[in-house]
Order: structure tokens, then C-alpha cells, then sequence
């Protein structure tokens, strides 16, 4: 426990938020950590109801707040809850990339895929593609 | 300064949290959070110890939220409400943050970092839990009738379910005539007993009962209200007809695939489909004919209509009850004509379970089965007057045969039963296959995203007869469960309208996929009003407004800010 992770700051940053749907792809998240499949402890999640939901201004907000990348984990074609939802949520994240070129930040920071019920090593290498992505941009401020 | 009480548990989960996030300094990190009065790790905070030393705290601390970081909601979010509801703290007031499969087990190899993670997820669930306020679920008293749409096995049975438990039934048929597939066949397997027999026996059965009233030519064409007390309206003959039910439990079967003309030879003389033929057995006496003639090789086909991406009828998955279907009417073809040769040209024989002993038995009786694969398919033509099938052998290296046949059955799949206006009515979401689709295959297999709508049978997915009785008493379960209670009580993570900001432009009616959304005059001003037992909480509605007038209870604007605020602030 308290012995020296030895961690690289590469394996830390770039800071990602994901937007995961409380019943689809949290559960394919929570998948990825039960098998203990590693991605980097700077990737944090926020689950709403459906991906349909999320608002455009809580991506710029995030991204104004200390992250560098959103991730839409969607619920794709398995969404209980809206049949369209996958165009919906294409609809919101194409909204907050424009939001984001308005406010001078690179709309690739926001990033959508489906994640499914069990879609843990998806997960976990979407996680790793775009922090990738996310380290060959420049830092974002981190505005507080 | 915030004027809240809140408590706040770390748990060690044993060890599976604590030995790879430093508890004890996680505590530390948020005990002084504004609001905060309460502080504490547990070893099991799911114990019945723990539970008791929370219930404790609420009521000596006057606590107003609470958060408990321990595992993933979906093991024990019900389990903390309800210890905040025993000690009279709003359970809406709680808030779960994922400290094991979101932290601790994903990142066994760091530590340090996991801890520092720890302490931001601890934060964010304060921060909500900050703003959290009280909710009270929705109250809806429910009325004790149910309506099947649908009158086939699935049906039928999940009617004779309903009135054995009590409740009043209605079935709605769109057909002529009750019974639907099974009811229009001979023999089935295992026990031989006719599917028109054992329809025969349900209505009977049915049709003594009181409490069961049988429409048939009746459609669906509009519902309202909510789960436990919908108003329905059927056409019946023509006539409208208004039906107050507490649940509907859709069972409206299938659609056999037919094949287009010239598909493996359909329309030539001597081609079928495998209902076709199993109506051909049963109307043979003696012998199996066709046009007259005798049949002396027979060469069916396989996987017809089903895991075929091609072309726009296409359909990927596997219908499942075919592969027994054909072998079940080959060895009926054999009881009539002992001598004649039977071909099996198929892909994968999935025979699976106790058909598997049907599948030997046809083997036993001298069927040949050829395998094919998909890249190259079965051809049928037809030279000097007899019908040949070609096909490339798998099982012999692709060796090519010429099969002269008499009959050639395509052993076709299940479609989708067009719905169009039951659709519209009920607003069930349907997959990508288009059959209705459940909330969870395996958790929820016969609930709807529409509460009090309840699918059965081969509506839901292709399933063979045995299959659809059984999901249709698992249908008819979940309906009496729902209303031999008398009331539900509906989770209140709903939409809300802040009646200052909204302006009514009707992009929220457009957006809910559930007609929850009304225009409603509210002093002198038109704005939306929410359907609070329609709205399923999406949030579909949030983003589209373009006053910020809409949010979903227990995910507000404020309260997902302040979580990315806690959760970034680590940088």
C-alpha cells in the first residue's frame, strides 16, 4: 500500500472526464476496474441517466476546469432509454465542438464512442487512444 | 458557507479499496469539506454494524445528505437509501461515489495516484450531495386488469396467468381467429401433441373464466396514462372501444420469412418454404405428395431470410427455431414415406438442448446432412423438368453436388411482425433487428423502458413455442407483481420545467421520446408541463432547450458543474 507507485506523469495526464449512462456503459466501466484492467487514475467519470442528456456547456465547462478531454461513453444501439440516441448524442457532441471552436479550445478534446454493458477492454483502450490524442495537443489551462 | 450536515463513509470494502487507496488520508482530505460534519471509514460499510452506526449519526448529527464511498451504485445505492430512509433522511439526499470498480480495483498499480483520485471522487459526491434536495417518489394507485395484445401462445398463456392470479383480462387479436403459429399445426416436439390442440385447450380453459374477455379483429390504436393506470383505446370490427388497464404485456409473434420470387428457386414448381411444407405433411394421408405426385428426395435448405447481412432483407441473427423446425418436419416426412431421401443442406445445425435427440434420430432414419458455408451457397435450377440443387461439400474438401429433388424446402426464419400502429401507440423502442426490444436481456428480459408495458414471445426475439409460453408467464409475473399491490411508486429523477425561464418554443415536445411534454398556460403563460409518470428522466428534453429552462431531478445544471468543478480541480 504505501509503497512508491513509481508512476510516470506521461501515465497521469492528459485529465479526461467521461460522461457515462447509468445503466449501460457505467456498467462496462465498472466491467474494465472488476478485472482490473489498468487505465490511468487522471481519467474520471460522471454517470447521467443517457448520453441524450448531456448538456454541451458542461464539456466546455470541463475543459475550463482542470480537464483536457471529454469522453462520451454512449450507449450506442443499446440504449434502453431513447432508440435514436446515438444521433442525439452525435447532435450534442458536434454542439459542443462548436461551442469549444468559440472558445478557442481544439474541438478533438471531446471525443464519443458507444460503450457497452461489457465493454471494459473498449474502454480501457479508448482511454489510452485518446489520452495519446489528447498529449500531442497542447495543455490546456486548466482554468480554475 | 454551506448550511448542510452531511456525513460522509469510507469504506475499506475488507481490503479491495484499502489496500490500494490510503483510506485513512482520503478521510482526512475531505473531513473539512464545507458541509461536512461527519467523517468516518468503516471496514464494511454494508455490514449491518455500519448501517447502524449511520442511522446513528443521521439522527444524533441531524444529518441532511449523505455519501457513502464504497463500491458501484448497482450493488448497494438501494441498500444506502434505504438506511438513510430508516433513519428519516430523505434517500434522495444520498449520494453513492464508486470508489472499488472506479478507482481502487482499476488502478492496483499506482497507489498514490489512486488515493489522489480517491479524494476527488469523494469531493464530487460531496459537492452533489451539497445541493441534493428532497425528493418523493410518484404514487400511482393501479388498476387490477391487464390487456395481452396478441392472441398466439404467448398470449394466451399470459392471459391464462393473469386470471389464475386474479386479475382481469382483456386480449386484443388483429387476426380473424385466436391461436396464432402453433395454432395452425399438427404435431409437435417432444410429446407429439398438436399445436391446434393445445391452443384448443388454453381457450377452453380461457373461456370459462369470468374475468377474461377475448377481442379478436382488434387493434391497439391509442393509449395514455401511466403504468398502473392506462387508458386504452382498441378498434375492434371497426368499432373504437376504451379499456382502463393497469399494464399491457405486447405479444404479437412474428412473421414468417417469405422468400423474394427466384430466391433459391421460390416460385418455381416444387419450391417451398418450410410452413409450406409442414401444412403439405399434415394434408398428406398415407404418403407425402405434392401436386399430386409422389416425393421421392426432398433437399431443404437452410438459414433462409436468417444470418444473411445482403441485400436490404437481410437479417443478421439467427432465428433460432428453424434448425429444429426442419429436422422435427423431416422426421415427419419419414414416419409418412419411410423410403424417401432426405438432404439437410445447411450451415450450422443448431439443434441445441433435447432437439439434439431429434437431430440423431433424422440421422438414424437415413437423412444426409451437407454442410455449406456462405460464401458459396446452394444454387437451384431446374433441367429437363426435375429441380437440381448444387452445392460445394464442406465436410468432403468443397466437393460439388448435384441433387435432383423433388421438393425443395427453404427453411426459412422469423421476421419482425410490422406494428406500425401499435408503435405508434405504445412507443416501445425496438431493436436493430426490429423485434421489441427489453430493458436488459438478462436482468430484465420482459420489461419495457415504458413502465406497466411488459413483451413476450417471439415479438421480442425469434423463440420457438416452449420459449414464448415461458417469457409470457414471466410476463404475466411481472404484471401481477405490479398490480396485486394496489399502487407503484416511480423513481421522482424526472424532468423539471423552471416555469421563469421557459418560454414554450416546443423543442422539448419534439425531443421526449415518451410524450411526457405538454404546452400548458400557467398564469397567463404558455410553458411546458412534465407528465411526471411518463417522464423516464432521459434527459433528452435538457439539451435542446434553448432558455436552460429543463433539468432532470438528481442531475441538475448546478450539481454536475460542481462535480466537474471538485473532480478538475486536482491538476
Amino acid at each position: 500500500m504505501e509503497k512508491d507507485s513509481g508512476a510516470e506523469d506521461s501515465r497521469l495526464r492528459p485529465r479526461i472526464l467521461v460522461f457515462s449512462t447509468v445503466t449501460i456503459s457505467d456498467i462496462g466501466i465498472d466491467l474494465a476496474g472488476s478485472a482490473h484492467m489498468h487505465y490511468s487514475p487522471s481519467v474520471v467519470v460522471i454517470p447521467v441517466p443517457c448520453s441524450s442528456g448531456i448538456k454541451p456547456g458542461w464539456i466546455l465547462h470541463a475543459l475550463t476546469h482542470g480537464f483536457d478531454g471529454v469522453f462520451v461513453a454512449a450507449d450506442g444501439s443499446d440504449c434502453a432509454l431513447v432508440p435514436d440516441c446515438t444521433k442525439r448524442t452525435s447532435a450534442i457532441v458536434e454542439r459542443a465542438q462548436k461551442l469549444l471552436q468559440e472558445n478557442e479550445i481544439e474541438p478533438a478534446r471531446v471525443k464519443m464512442a458507444a460503450i457497452c454493458s461489457v465493454c471494459a477492454e473498449p474502454f480501457v483502450k479508448h482511454m489510452e487512444a485518446f489520452q495519446e490524442s489528447l498529449a500531442g495537443m497542447a495543455q490546456m489551462g486548466g482554468a480554475k | 458557507m454551506s448550511d448542510r450536515r452531511i456525513g460522509v463513509y469510507i469504506c475499506h470494502c475488507g481490503g479491495n479499496i484499502s489496500d490500494y487507496v490510503a483510506v485513512e488520508r482520503v478521510r482526512e482530505a475531505v473531513e473539512h469539506e464545507e458541509g461536512v460534519v461527519v467523517a468516518k471509514t468503516t471496514m464494511f460499510a454494508c455490514s449491518d454494524a455500519s448501517q447502524e452506526e449511520m442511522i446513528e449519526d443521521i439522527r444524533e448529527q441531524k444529518l441532511d445528505g449523505m455519501v457513502v464511498a464504497s463500491c458501484s451504485p448497482t450493488l448497494h445505492l438501494l441498500t444506502f437509501r434505504g438506511v438513510a430512509e430508516r433513519a428519516g433522511l430523505n434517500p434522495y439526499r444520498y449520494v453513492q461515489v464508486n470508489l472499488r470498480e472506479q478507482c481502487s480495483w482499476a488502478h492496483t498499480d499506482l497507489p498514490q495516484e489512486a488515493t489522489e483520485k480517491a479524494v476527488h471522487l469523494v469531493k464530487a459526491g460531496i459537492a452533489k450531495a451539497r445541493l441534493s434536495q428532497s425528493l418523493e417518489k410518484i404514487r400511482i394507485e393501479t388498476v387490477p386488469r391487464a390487456l395481452v395484445v396478441g392472441a398466439g401462445v404467448a398470449g394466451l398463456r399470459a392471459a391464462l396467468a393473469l386470471s389464475d392470479l386474479g386479475i382481469s383480462v382483456f386480449v386484443a387479436e388483429k387476426s380473424e381467429r385466436v391461436g396464432g403459429w402453433l395454432g395452425e399445426f399438427g404435431d409437435t416436439y417432444p410429446h407429439g401433441r398438436s399445436g391446434s390442440g393445445l391452443v384448443d385447450e388454453l381457450l377452453k380453459d380461457l373461456e370459462q373464466r369470468e374475468n377474461v374477455q377475448i377481442y379478436t379483429e382488434a387493434e391497439l390504436v391509442s393509449k395514455s396514462g401511466s403504468v398502473g393506470d392506462f387508458t386504452v383505446e382498441l378498434r375492434v370490427k371497426g368499432e373504437p372501444i376504451t379499456l382502463n388497464v393497469g399494464s399491457i404485456i405486447v405479444a404479437t409473434g412474428f412473421t414468417p420469412y417469405q422468400p423474394e420470387e427466384g430466391e433459391y428457386g421460390y416460385g418455381e414448381d416444387g419450391v417451398v418454404t418450410l410452413p409450406e411444407f409442414v401444412r403439405l405433411l399434415e394434408q398428406c394421408d398415407g404418403q407425402l405428395t405434392y401436386q399430386g405426385r409422389p416425393v421421392k428426395q426432398v433437399a431443404y435448405i437452410y438459414c433462409v431470410g436468417s444470418r444473411d447481412q445482403s441485400g436490404e432483407r437481410g437479417h443478421p441473427y439467427c432465428s433460432r427455431y428453424c434448425c429444429n423446425a426442419a429436422v422435427h418436419a423431416s422426421s415427419l416426412a419419414h414416419e409418412l414415406s419411410p423410403e424417401i431421401h432426405q438432404f439437410h443442406l445447411y450451415r450450422d445445425m443448431r439443434t441445441y438442448g433435447k432437439f439434439e435427440l431429434l437431430y440423431m434420430n433424422a440421422r438414424k432414419q437415413g437423412a444426409l446432412f451437407v454442410r455449406f458455408n456462405e460464401e458459396a451457397l446452394p444454387e437451384v435450377s431446374r433441367n429437363d423438368g426435375r429441380l437440381h440443387v448444387k452445392v460445394k461439400d464442406m465436410l468432403t474438401a468443397g466437393e460439388e453436388l448435384d441433387i435432383e429433388a423433388d421438393l425443395v424446402v427453404l427453411v426459412t426464419g422469423m421476421e419482425p411482425r410490422p406494428n406500425e400502429t401499435l408503435n405508434d401507440a405504445l412507443k416501445l423502442p425496438v431493436g436493430l433487428d426490429g423485434f421489441f426490444k427489453e430493458i436488459h436481456p438478462k436482468l430484465r428480459p420482459v420489461e419495457t423502458v415504458i413502465d406497466g408495458v411488459f413483451i413476450a414471445g417471439a415479438a421480442q426475439a425469434p423463440r420457438n413455442s416452449a420459449e414464448s409460453a415461458a417469457s409470457a408467464l414471466a410476463a404475466a409475473a411481472k404484471t401481477a407483481a405490479l398490480l396485486k399491490k394496489g399502487y407503484v411508486e416511480l423513481e421522482p429523477l424526472v424532468a423539471m420545467v423552471d416555469a421563469e425561464a421557459c418560454a414554450w418554443c416546443g423543442e422539448c415536445l419534439e425531443a421526449c421520446p415518451y410524450s411526457a411534454v405538454s404546452q400548458a398556460s400557467r398564469d397567463g403563460k404558455e410553458i411546458a408541463e412534465i407528465n411526471t409518470a411518463v417522464c423516464k428522466g432521459c434527459g433528452a428534453c435538457v439539451p435542446v432547450c434553448p432558455r436552460d429552462a429543463l433539468q432532470v431531478k438528481g442531475y441538475e445544471d448546478q450539481q454536475v458543474r460542481a462535480m466537474i468543478e471538485a473532480l478538475g480541480s486536482a491538476r
